[in-house]
This record gives C-alpha cells, sequence and structure tokens, in this order.
C-alpha cells in the first residue's frame, strides 16, 4: 500500500472529500444503471411465467367441470 | 459470414447470447471495477504536482472515454436502423443511450470534483467541458425523444437521425483541447510514441479503461435482454424459454 495508515489513506493529502467523493458517486450511479434492468427483466419474467399458467389453468378447466 | 449478420438481427439468438454471457461479464466486471479502484486510490504513487487529488483519473478518464466510443455503438446502431429497417439495430440504439448518458454524468462529475481543488473552479466553459456537456444532452435527447412519440416507428426513425447529427460532436470533444486554449489537459496516454504518463499510474488506468469498456458491455447486454423481454413477452420462444 502506497499510504502509512488507514487515516492517511482517508485524508488524501487533504483532498479525502473530492477523491472519495468522486469514487462514491461513481460507483452509486453505477449501481443504480446496473440495478434498473436487472429489477425490470425479474418483474417482466414473473409476469410472463404467471400469464402462462393462467393460460394453462384456463385449457385445464373445463374439462375438469365436465 | 452472413449466418452470423443474420443472427444479430435474430432477437431470439440475441436474447439467448446475453443470457450466456451475462452470468459471466456481471462478476468479472464487479471484481475488475473494485480491484482497479483499490489499486488507484490506494496502491498508485502520488502525483508530485497534484497530491492525491489526481486519483479521480481512474474514473473519470475511462468514463470519459467509454462516454466517446459508446456513442459510435449508438450511432452505427441507429444508421443500421435507418438503412436497413433492423428493429433490433433501434433497440440496440436506445439500449446505449442510458448507458452512454452515466458515462457521461461520471466523467463531468468526477471532472467538476477535481477541478475544485486542481482549478480553483467546480466548472468552467471551457471547450472540452462545453461539448461533453453537448454529449450528455445528446444521449438524454434520444432517450427523450424515443418517449415523445407515440408512434414508436417514427421514434425510432427520429432517434436514429438525432444520433447520427450528433456525431460530428465526437470529433470536436477529441480536438477541443487543441483547437482552443483550454484549462483541460491534453491527452497523456499516445499510442505511438512514448506516453507521458509513469507504467505505475499507466497500468491502473489502462486496467480501469478496459474494466470501463467491459461494463458498458455488460450493461448495454442487460438493457438489450430487458427490451427483448418487454418486446416480446407474448412470443412463443420467450414463453417456452421462460416456463421450461
Amino acid at each position: 500500500m502506497y499510504f502509512d495508515s488507514a487515516a492517511d489513506a482517508l485524508a488524501m493529502g487533504g483532498h479525502g472529500a473530492f477523491v472519495w467523493g468522486a469514487y462514491g458517486i461513481t460507483f452509486l450511479i453505477v449501481f443504480l444503471v446496473l440495478l434498473r434492468p436487472v429489477m425490470s427483466i425479474r418483474a417482466l419474467n414473473a409476469g410472463i411465467r404467471q400469464e402462462a399458467l393462467r393460460k394453462q389453468g384456463a385449457q385445464v378447466a373445463p374439462e375438469n367441470a365436465s | 459470414m452472413w449466418r452470423i449478420v443474420h443472427q444479430f438481427g435474430s432477437p431470439p439468438w440475441v436474447y439467448g447470447f446475453c443470457d450466456r454471457v451475462i452470468p459471466w461479464l456481471l462478476p468479472i466486471t464487479v471484481v475488475a471495477l473494485l480491484t482497479g479502484s483499490v489499486w488507484g486510490l490506494l496502491f498508485a504513487p502520488t502525483d508530485y504536482k497534484q497530491g492525491d487529488s489526481y486519483r479521480i483519473i481512474y474514473i473519470h478518464v475511462p468514463a470519459a472515454v467509454v462516454a466517446l466510443a459508446g456513442y459510435y455503438v449508438m450511432a452505427l446502431a441507429g444508421l443500421v436502423s435507418l438503412v436497413w429497417r433492423v428493429k433490433l439495430a433501434d433497440t440496440a440504439m436506445r439500449a446505449a443511450a442510458p448507458i452512454g448518458a452515466a458515462y457521461t454524468a461520471i466523467a463531468l462529475i468526477t471532472g467538476a470534483i477535481w477541478g475544485k481543488p486542481t482549478w480553483g473552479a467546480w466548472w468552467v466553459w471551457d471547450a472540452r467541458i462545453t461539448s461533453m456537456l453537448i454529449l450528455f444532452f445528446l444521449y438524454v435527447g434520444v432517450i427523450a425523444l424515443f418517449e415523445a412519440y407515440e408512434n414508436k416507428t417514427v421514434a425510432a426513425r427520429a432517434c436514429a437521425i438525432l444520433s447520427l447529427v450528433g456525431t460530428v460532436n465526437i470529433p470536436i470533444i477529441y480536438k477541443s483541447v487543441d483547437w482552443w486554449y483550454s484549462l483541460h489537459q491534453p491527452a497523456s496516454i499516445k499510442f505511438t510514441g512514448s506516453s507521458a504518463i509513469d507504467a505505475s499510474m499507466l497500468y491502473p488506468l489502462l486496467g480501469m479503461i478496459i474494466t470501463f469498456y467491459a461494463l458498458f458491455a455488460l450493461l448495454m447486454m442487460l438493457n438489450l435482454k430487458q427490451s427483448l423481454t418487454e418486446e416480446y413477452a407474448q412470443s412463443a420462444w420467450l414463453n417456452k424459454r421462460l416456463t421450461a
């Protein structure tokens, strides 16, 4: 490691807030753009599976009724 | 050759490709991103002139480089969509826009944060910075334009034209530091001749540039998969895939 202590690394020679802040914001943006399609795919897939089950049920139901 | 071209235009094939690659690319990219950040933040040496604030370079430069490269992806997809009317090409064009906007935002925000301790100002209306802001508006413009039209075929065509016209901005961004007197420094990494940056700083920087490209590819596949799932929710091939 380049720094002598964790406190030194945190301080970044007086520019700690700038450096860590820049990395923090970057990781937040990356996390959000990753999360958006992942959550959307999950929700869409659940909808498609449910719809498929419903159709299957509708096909089976008339036979059960007779 | 034609078989490959045909596959790229086939939604089930592209969906399957994304589905297979994402589980590998996602963990690799996350690990590379964390490793590269720790390398740049804690292990690379301090700059003799700027001190530790220079460490922002390891996210600022990769984000800016890939934000520009991403524009080519979007414009090229727009061209294919306009000329050959390939539906998948306008899906790809729309997949690239939010990623490009996010990368440009990262470049602008980290640039502002870097500018404060280095230049003494968060923002200056400098050629490089202003042309990057225009790039951000172009990306956001493509997203907004697509939403503005009720008819999505017309929307896709308008977006393709906007992204093609916006290509004019790309050489301006590249050349801005040479054409105008600018606070922003010119490129330190050169493909020909020696770079103006030491190997101990160059390697983590190159590593982060490659990682940001990989992240772009990953996000592109995720967005494509998302759009295809939405567009083909009623199709037999997707239903078979998901319920099998």
